[in-house]
């Protein structure tokens, strides 16, 4: 069974969201989808001041078997890459929800945000194969 | 629902996860694929490869049936228990499957092919046995294990039946010996030493449990491509099949063409060789950091090719993969990575065996 921290925020897409003290959203890619695209070899993470869109592809992980994008949930600027992913993209196997995080955002409010899950219904999802 | 092999339960209860293969419910992996690779470098690791077939062919005419259906030539197969690596090819020289031929004896042969093409290749041999009197018998009451890595064989051998071990010590390499209904041979998919295990169904369960209890580590069909593809073994379906030959698969080195032997599709390799192959299929080692795909496009002076297989090293520690390309191509070529050109390097396979780099990084 994944881990599904309940004071996260979650997509369809098996993202997860965490806001900060300072109001940035630090986003990653949920223990599911780690446990299914197994050993991670390859993480491309965006560069601070990139604009993006909710739905955009902001970044890519690759494992052994699998290339995947991620989506940003939300529109806003994008405050850092986390640079330790460059050399030990298994941080994301080891600790998707800590040091594996992939990207931090500032929201800028403009534009939809994608629809966003608490614990509860995003277990339903995974639950339901998705 | 897939067919299911005599590990199935076990598979579940250690945890893995399990992917359709040539219609079977089949590991792909217990936890990490990539330590379940290493662990075949460096050590010792086993796979459930009993959706493999093995087909007993019995009679006076087999080994001239074999002479006839086979491009690699089973007339050099002299000493008892050795095998070889072949292709069974249609009339116009596609390959119908890749497989692994045992002479035991002049009147039994012993082969083993694939689990996605094993109906339509029993069909083909039954329709040329049956012509020269041999007999045709799937054994889809063994189980296989191959136990794979530097400390495989030492680990195995204590394991197995007394009669067989003996037997199991002496055998050189592509060699194997019979013992009751089980059959032990010194052959595998992934560049290292050890066995290939063939034996009753309802013994499989327990020599599994012994081998993991010896330390061997489980490992599933995910780090069996990545062993097989480091070590340069083509995957039929992916890197050849009925629409390629062997001369354009990089397997010109399994087919015999000289002597008078006339095999099926012999005389279509020889007008290929004539006129000279148009493409062949070699290595690539990606230069920049990403992972090569099957599929993807490679672009050489010579001409477009296709990855056909394609994923990361886990020895090497950068992406390999096998690519079809004009025969001319060389040097350095770039392949399409989600729609950005990548520079990757053609070279020769294998990329490592015996747990070693065998090209220059």
């Amino acid at each position: 069974m994944s881990q599904i921290p309940a004071d996260l925020r979650y997509t369809r897409s098996h993202e997860w969201m965490r806001t900060l003290p300072d109001g940035t959203v630090e986003i990653g890619i949920t223990d599911h989808a780690q446990q299914s695209l197994g050993d991670l070899v390859f993480v491309e993470v965006p560069e601070a001041g990139r604009q993006l869109k909710a739905g955009d592809a902001c970044a890519v992980v690759e494992s052994v078997k699998a290339a995947s994008d991620v989506y940003s949930p939300l529109t806003g600027e994008v405050v850092a890459g986390n640079p330790g992913l460059a050399t030990e993209p298994e941080l994301i196997n080891k600790d998707p929800f800590g040091e594996g995080w992939i990207l931090r955002l500032k929201p800028s409010g403009g534009g939809a945000a994608a629809e966003s899950l608490d614990a509860a219904a995003y277990e339903a999802v995974v639950a339901a194969g998705g | 629902m897939g067919k299911r092999t005599a590990l199935y339960d076990l598979h579940l209860a250690a945890g893995a996860r399990m992917v359709d293969f040539g219609g079977w419910d089949m590991p792909v992996g217990y936890g990490s694929q990539i330590e379940e690779h290493h662990a075949v470098r460096r050590d010792a690791g086993m796979f459930d490869v009993s959706h493999m077939c093995a087909v007993d062919l019995r009679g006076a005419g087999v080994r001239a049936l074999l002479l006839r259906l086979l491009a690699n030539d089973v007339g050099r197969l002299a000493a008892p228990g050795k095998a070889l690596y072949s292709c069974m090819l249609r009339p116009d020289g596609g390959v119908i499957d890749d497989l692994i031929a045992c002479y035991l004896d002049e009147k039994w042969f012993r082969l083993v092919v694939n689990a996605g093409t094993a109906d339509k290749d029993l069909a083909w041999i039954k329709e040329h046995a049956k012509q020269i009197g041999v007999a045709v018998v799937p054994r889809r009451d063994l189980a296989i294990i191959a136990v794979q890595g530097p400390n495989a064989r030492a680990r195995t051998m204590p394991l197995l039946p007394e009669g067989a071990r003996e037997a199991a010590g002496q055998l050189g390499s592509f060699f194997g010996a019979s013992c009751d209904d089980w059959f032990v041979s010194r052959t595998g998919y992934t560049g290292e030493d050890g066995f290939e295990v063939a034996l009753p169904s309802e013994a499989a369960a327990g020599f599994w449990n012994a081998l993991a209890a010896a330390g061997v580590a489980r490992c599933g069909l995910g780090a069996r491509d990545t062993l097989r593809l480091e070590a340069g073994l083509n995957l039929y379906g992916s890197d050849m099949d009925e629409t390629t030959t062997p001369l354009e698969s990089g397997l010109a080195w399994t087919v015999v063409l000289a002597g008078n032997r006339d095999f099926i599709g012999k005389a279509a390799l020889e007008n290929q060789r004539a006129a000279g192959e148009a493409q062949k299929l070699t290595g690539l080692l990606l230069l920049e950091r990403g992972v090569l795909r099957s599929h993807q496009k490679v672009f050489s002076a010579a001409g477009e090719g296709e990855v056909t297989s394609g994923t990361y090293s886990p020895t090497l520690e950068r992406s390999i993969g096998l690519v079809r390309l004009p025969a001319a191509a060389d040097g350095t070529v770039e392949v399409d990575i989600r729609g950005k050109r990548s520079p990757a390097r053609l070279v020769k396979p294998p990329f490592v065996r015996n747990g070693k780099p065998k090209i220059e990084i």
